[in-house]
């Protein structure tokens, strides 16, 4: 019995293809059970690490453990895990239920417990009486669905998934993902997802590796990888971020003091690290972290702090929230700002030009290593 | 989660040591090149074993002479000054790439309109229109250029034809038994080899590419000039290596409608291989032709590819 | 549309029809003068008649040098489609150093004079000392045949997903039933294709069976022979319309058999 917590065992793994590395030096240990996505920008190797463990590909370098076993010498068909592709492969020449039962053969099933299993699959994706459907009678949502089914037929010890919800429309997106991790949770199957939606990832994930050309950033549960990133890049991938320059300047109760341009001398917390005095950092702040008021008076409001002059150089109006970008003296890039349009009354309260004065939540700045 | 739930049946894979047959497996499994060559090693071995070798033995045997029946196996340039000498040598080769490059100038350009009438007119029923021109390639070659020895012959299709229909007093000459006879007979027997390729390439030009022409103002002419001929261009080179190759080493054609002033190369060659019995010259005839029509097809498409870039 | 345009579409149109004629008319004088009664190919048509036709039925050099032809060009329609089937998948599916120069070798035979081919072989066979016979004219044209077999599969394996395969792996199908289960089935109408193709390439084939047959005559060789005699040229028309008519039903079944392999319904699950 392996180490339920590194039952997927991915040991200082690389893969080239001739001059590019693919993955590079990938070390990762996915837990038994886990919900797992890998999230990063197109190309940066997620596919070519999630085929590394279906078989498809082989390590260059360093090794793959599935359930303490070394999997290099084992051939794709004989590994425990299945995938459901980005293109789904449902096979053409077959119709929905022999494209469930197909990798059922090696079981000599008989007939009556192959029809139950396979009618069994049907139910569970909503498909039931689609057994002798074409392949190319199906649509994006269905063909995604019968993919799921068909993989997990077999009972994997781990599924594997590449942007399964890529080609759906947004609505059915939403609904997928409800029914995907439902679905993770009710059997109990290790899932690795693959996305390039960090929503998506956010929602759905127990953990979550943030991928960048090859490498690995970080791995995290969603709330820390949103909260405590350990890197600009991280930052700025999960949602938006504001970044300042600046330099430690010291510490008190447990907090960094640093001053950082435009804000001044400021508290903030330092989550990815120590920082020693004087060394140069960049102070990140979310957007929703800030708040923005048309008056001095009222600057800050309740439970912020600070108050800073700026002024609007763009607005936008989303509906339930608005965006600003605020220029403040002495920093190149306008801050974002998100506010909540709670006030029915907002409208053209701020325009581009008003002078506008930002505080924040104690909480919210937090420093993050210069690049 | 309960372990039974998830195990596969009869899938677990056995403790890998780092014994042999999992290093030789895990090389396998980890490399392409072994199994590309694997799959396409019978195929390699085939054109290797009946082409490359045989191909390499005939450059040898060109340097060898024969004396009635007996073989002398010194190395010598003899055959080669032979043919560089006897201009009836010289006189053929010229002829044989006249023909066939007349062949393909005349396939290729009267393939052109229909290839682009079916490409681009036709609209439903295009699967017919290639049968029909696929069709007559399908039957013997041999007959196809058999049937123009029948069609131009002195007592032929055409003579007949005419003299009953009172036209002519006495049978024409002149059709059968010269190189126009061949060009003719080659340029029907080939027609298909020219349509094909050139259909292939108009057929996968973007239609957006001519709208994006068009709305950029040049009329039906100008487009056709400088869109759709510039990209149906590596058809139109595929059609012309196809046709004038084979061509330039056609036998069937020159031996039944060329006469003695239509002879070719593959004529030639033939003789030496059975009444000459001059079998070394034959293979230096043959390593000559090989290598004149390489060069010419090389230097073709060096030329095209440098006009359509021109063009372009 | 301009009137240009439509001027010019109408002006194609008739080119076409005027190709067509081309290509059909000296074709169809072969069937025609086959049911002429006079021995001489030429008009007026003497009278209608089938007995050359019957001539046909009792030629046994004739149907000797069918058999052998059918032999040799089943054995190379196998053989070249069989092993152009491996060739186009380690072609298409794998990326490996040598790759394109496998390929192009494996092409060669497309670029080179049959005239060479066959004198280089008969050279070969006879320096190694194997006799000639059926048995060389089917290496000869298993060999040019190879490169229209790989073009073909190489085609019809480029249209399909690579995925597909992958899955049927992942499902866990070893690569032999995978062969199989995924990839032949899909390949189908290619492999036909090549059949098809590559069986009249052999059959059809003259100078390369010319060289190397010997005694072991094939059809085109058979008909090379008969017509040097006038007196035989009925037979040999009668032969002709025969072929053309097996090659007309043969391209049409061959239509047929990819059009329904573009809509395969297939047997339900549980049939
Ligand atoms: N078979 C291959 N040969 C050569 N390079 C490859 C191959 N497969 C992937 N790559 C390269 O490896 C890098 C990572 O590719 P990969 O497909 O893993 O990215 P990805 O993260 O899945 O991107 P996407 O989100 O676009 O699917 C890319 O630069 C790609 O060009
Ligand atoms: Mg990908």
């Amino acid at each position: 019995m392996s180490d339920p917590a590194r039952f997927i065992d991915i040991q200082k793994v690389t893969k080239r293809f001739g001059s590019v590395t693919a993955v590079d030096a990938v070390d990762l240990q996915i837990a038994r059970g886990e919900f797992f996505s890998l999230l990063g920008a197109s190309g940066c190797g997620k596919t070519t690490l999630l085929r590394m463990l279906a078989g498809f590909e082989s390590p260059t370098e360093g090794e793959i453990l599935i359930d303490g076993q070394p999997m290099a010498a084992v051939a794709a068909h004989r590994r425990p895990t299945n995938m459901v592709f980005q293109s789904y492969a449902i096979f053409p020449h077959l119709n929905v239920g022999q494209n469930i039962a197909y990798g059922l053969r090696k079981e000599r099933l008989p007939k009556l417990e192959l029809k139950k299993r396979v009618d069994e699959a049907l139910e569970m994706i909503k498909l039931s009486g689609y057994a002798s459907r074409r392949a190319d009678q199906l649509s994006g949502g269905q063909r995604q669905r019968v993919a799921l089914a068909r993989a997990l037929i077999r009972r994997p010890k781990v599924l594997l998934l590449d942007e399964p919800l890529g080609a759906l429309d947004k609505k059915l997106r939403e609904e997928m993902q409800l029914e995907l991790r439902q679905l993770q949770e009710s059997l109990g199957i290790t899932f690795v997802f693959v996305t390039h939606d960090q929503e998506e990832a956010l929602t759905m994930s127990d953990r979550i590796a943030v991928m960048s050309a090859g490498n690995v950033l970080q791995v995290d549960d969603p709330h820390s990888l949103y909260e405590r990133p350990s890197c600009a890049q991280v930052a700025a991938f999960i949602g938006s971020m504001n970044f300042l320059k600046g330099k430690v300047r010291g510490r008190e109760n447990g907090h960094a003091v640093v001053e950082a341009e435009g804000l001044g001398t400021i508290r903030a917390e330092a989550v990815a690290g120590e920082f020693g005095e004087g060394a140069p950092i960049l102070l990140a702040i979310r957007p929703e972290k800030l708040a923005i008021t048309d008056s001095a008076e009222r600057a800050p409001l309740d439970n912020y702090v600070g108050a800073i002059e700026g002024k609007i150089a763009a607005a936008s109006y989303l509906g339930d929230r608005s965006h600003y970008y605020v220029t403040l003296p002495g920093v190149q890039r306008p801050l974002a700002v998100a506010a909540q349009n709670v006030d029915r009354e907002t409208e053209g309260w701020l325009q581009s030009g008003a002078p506008v004065w930002l505080s924040w939540q104690p909480k919210g700045p937090i420093l993050l290593p210069a690049e | 989660m309960s372990e039974g739930a998830l195990a596969r049946p009869g899938t677990a894979p056995a403790a890998a040591g780092d014994d042999l047959l999992t290093r030789w497996r895990r090389r396998y499994l980890r490399s392409e090149g072994i199994r590309g060559w694997c799959l396409s090693a019978p195929a390699l071995f085939v054109v290797i074993a009946a082409l490359a070798v045989p191909i390499g033995l005939l450059v040898l045997f060109s340097f060898w002479t024969q004396d009635y029946v007996h073989i002398d196996t010194s190395l010598t340039l003899h055959n080669y000054q032979l043919i560089a000498r006897r201009t009836v040598y010289l006189e053929v080769f010229l002829r044989s790439v006249a023909i066939s490059g007349l062949v393909t100038l005349m396939t290729v350009t009267l393939a052109y309109p229909l290839a682009y009438y079916v490409a681009f007119d036709v609209t439903r029923k295009k699967m017919v229109w290639l049968i029909l021109i696929t069709l007559p390639f399908w039957t013997s070659y041999l007959l196809r250029v058999f049937a123009w020895k029948i069609i131009l012959g002195y007592g032929g299709v055409v003579n007949s034809g005419l003299q009953w229909l009172g036209l002519i007093e006495e049978p024409l000459s002149f059709l059968l038994y010269n190189p126009f006879a061949v060009i003719l007979t080659l340029a029907h027997a080939w027609a298909a080899f020219a349509i094909l390729p050139i259909y292939v390439s108009l057929e996968k030009i973007d239609r957006s590419l001519l709208e994006a022409a068009t709305d950029l103002g040049d009329g039906p002419i100008e487009r056709f000039w400088r869109v759709t001929f510039p990209l149906s261009m590596p058809g139109v080179i595929a059609a012309a290596i196809v046709i004038f190759i084979p061509t330039v080493g056609d036998y069937v054609t020159p031996a039944l409608v060329g006469g003695p002033s239509g002879l070719m190369i593959a004529n030639l060659i033939q003789t030496q291989f059975s009444k000459a019995n001059d079998w070394p010259l034959g293979a230096a005839l043959s390593i000559a032709s090989m290598v004149t029509v390489t060069l010419i097809a090389c230097l073709f498409v060096w030329f095209s590819k440098k006009a359509t870039a021109r063009i372009a | 549309m301009s009137t240009i345009a439509r001027q010019g579409r109408g002006f194609r149109a008739g080119y076409a029809f005027l190709y067509l004629a081309f290509l059909y008319i000296p074709v169809l004088f072969l069937p025609l003068f086959s049911f002429n009664s006079g021995i001489y190919v030429a008009f007026p048509i003497q009278g209608w008649t089938l007995k050359w036709y019957g001539t046909l039925l009792v030629n046994d050099r004739l149907h000797e040098a069918l058999g052998n032809s059918l032999e040799v060009a089943v054995a190379a329609a196998l053989i070249s489609t069989t092993l152009a089937i491996f060739a186009a998948k380690a072609f298409t599916r794998y990326r490996y150093r040598g790759q394109r120069l496998s390929l192009g070798v494996v092409m060669l035979p497309m670029v080179m004079p049959d005239i060479i081919v066959g004198v280089s072989l008969l050279i070969l066979l006879n320096q190694v000392g194997i006799g000639l016979g059926l048995h060389s004219v089917i290496i000869g044209h298993t060999m040019i045949c190879l490169p229209f077999a790989v073009a073909v599969l190489m085609s019809r394996m480029e249209g399909f997903d690579r995925n597909l395969e992958e899955a049927s792996l992942d499902l866990g199908e070893g690569p032999v039933a995978t062969f199989f289960r995924v990839t032949l089935p899909l390949i189908l109408p290619g492999v036909v294709a090549s059949l098809l193709l590559t069986f009249t390439i052999s059959f059809d084939e003259f100078i390369i069976a010319f060289f190397l047959s010997a005694t072991d005559t094939t059809l085109p060789v058979f008909i090379w022979s008969q017509l040097r005699f006038p007196q035989r040229l009925p037979t040999v028309l009668a032969l002709g319309a025969c072929i053309l008519v097996f090659s007309a039903c043969l391209v049409v079944f061959s239509e047929w058999f990819r059009r329904r392999g573009q809509v395969s319904a297939g047997p339900g699950v549980w049939s």
